[in-house]
């Protein structure tokens, strides 16, 4: 038994959503980040149930680009969130807006 | 012919060596080697003059091309001379009245702490000068035109720290301006008609193109009104140069310059440009009838009107700059009339006594201490008889009493003048007699009668001359004649004034100067005046000279004659006020219009404006970047959602 397509996408939509509403609503700078890995890895889900439904491999392609780029964003991201813990304990996001207009 | 290239390095070189070496060589060198610079380019000038004469005359016009100046697309500007009897005639008296003025400049000069720079100004003059009448096109000579007007600027401002020696030559300047407009749109219309702007070019088409009948239609040819049009800017040019009416108002005010400059640029040389002007395209103007009337309706009209302002002028200097304003009228006219030989006949006698007038006039200012009142003069003949005599000769020569110079070459214009039109003939006969009346008036008033000066106190001493000159207490000092740098040209040139009407003497078929000029000229356009006309006319004017003549000397005997000066004529016709009004007011208006308002409120504004509108922007527009990511990144799903659906109904539809 298989589950058809469309369920792969409507679950990627709930957890694209999660992912964005976390990210509008909290304010701790790690579950930020959580959810942004969250949206990312929806948009991977869809991009690998479209492959599959449309026997096309691009899709599977851009997956490993995300991954390399997400990848790649989380070292430099997280090395920022470090470099803000180390000089502020338990500062939420709000609180990093030095360059408000 | 390489004595021609001498004419014009000549000056140049004289100009370069008391630039470099002016100030070391001092006084009296730097004048010394000014006069050997305008004496050798005199000799070089009759070098080239007898070997003009030894050729037949239809072979007598040489180009001398001395480098391209500048070639750009079909403008093949050339750096060349041309060689004729117009310009060598020219050349001659230019450098001959120069050189003599140079040596009086050097006892003139005497103590100016600006010696050497008079003389690098007066020989740099004697090069633009030459430059001008000797150039073979339209541009080199615009050249030296240029050349003469920026030594005129700075020869009227030479005593610069007096003021109003450096307005009035910021106003010769200026004026000068308005004219040379005219001088290149010119030269635009000729170098669009011609391709060319030489000389020999653009006259000779005209020339051929008539002779063949195909004036119009013609590629290359001329018509009627082109010649027009380019004559009349023509004389636009010669009007500033020449000091004609209306831009004659800046050669009274020249008058602050040196004695010798006024005698020099401001009398013989340099405003006799124009009527040169007019002369060399002679050719061209002949076919515009238009503009020949319009130059010798000017040329009257400036005569009389400068001539009666004259009559009631205090000032030595100034009353023989109106006299000069009047006299380049007299040219005008003739050169409007058609009568091309006998402009450049007037031309040359007036250099000569003009000058010696000024040159006397010099002498007269330095034996009074910079006196320049002739109200205050008055009984010098007895202290300055040398003056006195030369000062006669001009005053002779220029009311037209035979057989002096002045006599043969305005007679010659009155008759053209008669031969075109009688009443610019009769407004001629007027002048001649206010001529006579105005320079009798002033020799009366300066070397006869009472003398002034002796009451007068120092005071009162017009200070035109500059800082440098020994303020001499006169009570103690008896005026005396010049000393003999300054007489030397004061004699030659009253022997000139005496005999230069010579050249032309109109008996025997002498005529040297018209069988000399004429291949050059057209063939004259006035009605033809018989002999037996001549001569009448020719008693008429010389009667009407020396009634003049007997009412000025009489009447002036003494210095009080109130309503002979009305105030009208004292103040020039109040010309200066009305230009002032007229285009200095409105001018002046305009520019406070656009300074303190166009510039302040407009030009200021607008880039006020966008400054401030960019700030104001900028102050609301930073109320977005708040600081809080979560904004940002609602601004992006919100940013996203609205491409989203933008997209989704464009599909859509």
């Amino acid at each position: 038994m298989t589950v058809p397509g469309p369920w792969y996408l409507v679950l990627a939509a709930v957890l694209f959503s999660v992912g964005a509403t976390g990210l509008l609503v909290r304010r701790n700078i790690l579950v930020m980040y959580m959810c942004i890995e969250l949206m990312l890895n929806s948009v991977n889900l869809t991009f690998v149930t479209f492959a599959r439904m449309l026997n096309d491999l691009g899709g599977q392609d851009s997956v490993f680009f995300v991954l390399v780029v997400a990848a790649a964003e989380v070292v430099v991201g997280l090395g920022i969130i470090v470099a803000i813990y180390r000089r502020r304990s338990g500062a939420t996001a709000d609180d990093v807006s030095s360059l408000k207009g | 012919m390489n004595a021609a290239y001498a004419i014009v390095a000549l000056p140049l070189l004289g100009f370069v060596i008391n630039l470099v070496l002016g100030r070391r060589l001092g006084e009296p060198a730097a004048g010394w080697v000014g006069t050997a610079a305008a004496g050798g380019s005199f000799i070089a000038s009759l070098v080239v003059w007898v070997t003009m004469l030894g050729k037949p005359a239809g072979e007598r016009v040489t180009d001398l091309n001395i480098f391209t100046w500048f070639p750009v697309a079909g403008l093949h500007a050339n750096a060349g001379l041309q060689m004729d009897p117009l310009s060598i005639t020219m050349a001659l008296f230019v450098t001959g009245v120069s050189t003599a003025i140079h040596m009086y400049s050097i006892g003139y000069m005497h103590r100016d702490p600006g010696f050497d720079r008079f003389f690098v100004y007066l020989n740099l003059f004697l090069f633009s000068m030459v430059v001008l009448v000797l150039a073979d096109n339209f541009l080199f000579s615009f050249l030296g035109w240029e050349g003469v007007g920026f030594c005129s600027y700075g020869l009227v401002g030479f005593w610069f720290q007096r003021e109003v020696a450096a307005v009035a030559a910021k106003k010769a300047f200026v004026t000068n301006r308005v004219g040379d407009v005219g001088f290149l749109l010119a030269m635009f219309l000729m170098f669009a008609h011609f391709s060319s702007l030489n000389y020999s070019a653009v006259l000779g088409t005209v020339v051929k193109g008539h002779a063949t009948g195909l004036l119009t239609g013609t590629p290359g040819a001329i018509d009627g009104t082109t010649a027009t049009a380019i004559t009349l800017l023509l004389f636009l040019g010669a009007i500033g140069k020449s000091a004609q009416i209306p831009l004659y108002i800046w050669l009274p005010d020249a008058m602050e310059g040196p004695t010798p400059i006024s005698a020099l640029i401001h009398a013989a040389t340099m405003v006799t440009a124009g009527v040169y002007l007019m002369a060399r395209v002679a050719p061209m103007l002949h076919y515009a009838h238009a503009t020949s009337w319009v130059v010798a309706c000017t040329g009257a009209g400036t005569a009389f009107l400068a001539a009666t302002i004259a009559c009631s002028q205090d000032d030595i200097k100034k009353a023989l700059a109106y006299s000069t304003v009047s006299q380049l009228g007299y040219m005008f006219l003739a050169i409007g009339a058609g009568d091309y030989v006998d402009g450049i006949f007037h031309m040359l006698t007036h250099a000569f006594f003009k000058a010696l007038l000024f040159l006397a006039a010099g002498a007269v200012i330095h034996a009074m201490a910079n006196r320049q009142d002739m109200k205050q003069m008055g009984g010098l003949a007895k202290y300055l008889p040398l003056t006195a005599l030369t000062f006669a000769v001009g005053w002779l020569a220029i009311s037209g009493i035979p057989p002096l110079a002045g006599f043969w070459s305005k007679d010659a214009i009155l008759s053209s003048a008669w031969g075109m039109n009688k009443v610019l003939w009769a407004i001629a006969l007027v002048t001649a007699g206010l001529t006579a009346y105005y320079m009798s008036r002033q020799f009366a008033l300066v070397f006869t009668g009472q003398a002034r000066w002796k009451e007068a106190r120092p005071a009162e001493v017009h200070e035109a001359s500059g800082p440098g000159l020994p303020a001499v207490a006169h009570e103690e000092a008896q005026p005396r004649d010049p000393t003999w740098t300054m007489a030397v040209p004061l004699v030659v040139l009253a022997i000139a004034a005496v005999l230069g009407g010579g050249i032309n003497f109109p008996a025997w078929h002498f005529n040297f100067l018209s069988h000399f000029l004429s291949p050059i000229f057209p063939a004259a356009t006035g009605a033809t005046v018989s002999t037996g006309t001549k001569w009448a006319l020719s008693v008429v004017t010389t009667a009407v000279a020396l009634t003049g003549l007997g009412l000025g000397l009489t009447t002036w005997r003494t210095a009080a004659h109130p309503k002979l000066e009305p105030n009208f004529l004292r103040k020039a016709w109040y010309f200066d006020d009305i230009v002032s009004a007229t285009v200095s007011g409105p001018l002046t208006a305009m520019a406070n219009a656009l300074a303190f308002v166009m510039d302040t409120k407009v030009v200021d504004g607008v880039v006020n404006g966008v400054a401030t509108s960019l700030g104001l922007s900028g102050r609301v527009l930073r109320k977005l970047q708040n600081g809080y990511i979560r904004s940002y990144a609602l601004g992006i799903g919100v940013g996203l959602v609205v491409v989203l659906v933008y997209l989704t109904f464009r599909t859509g539809s």
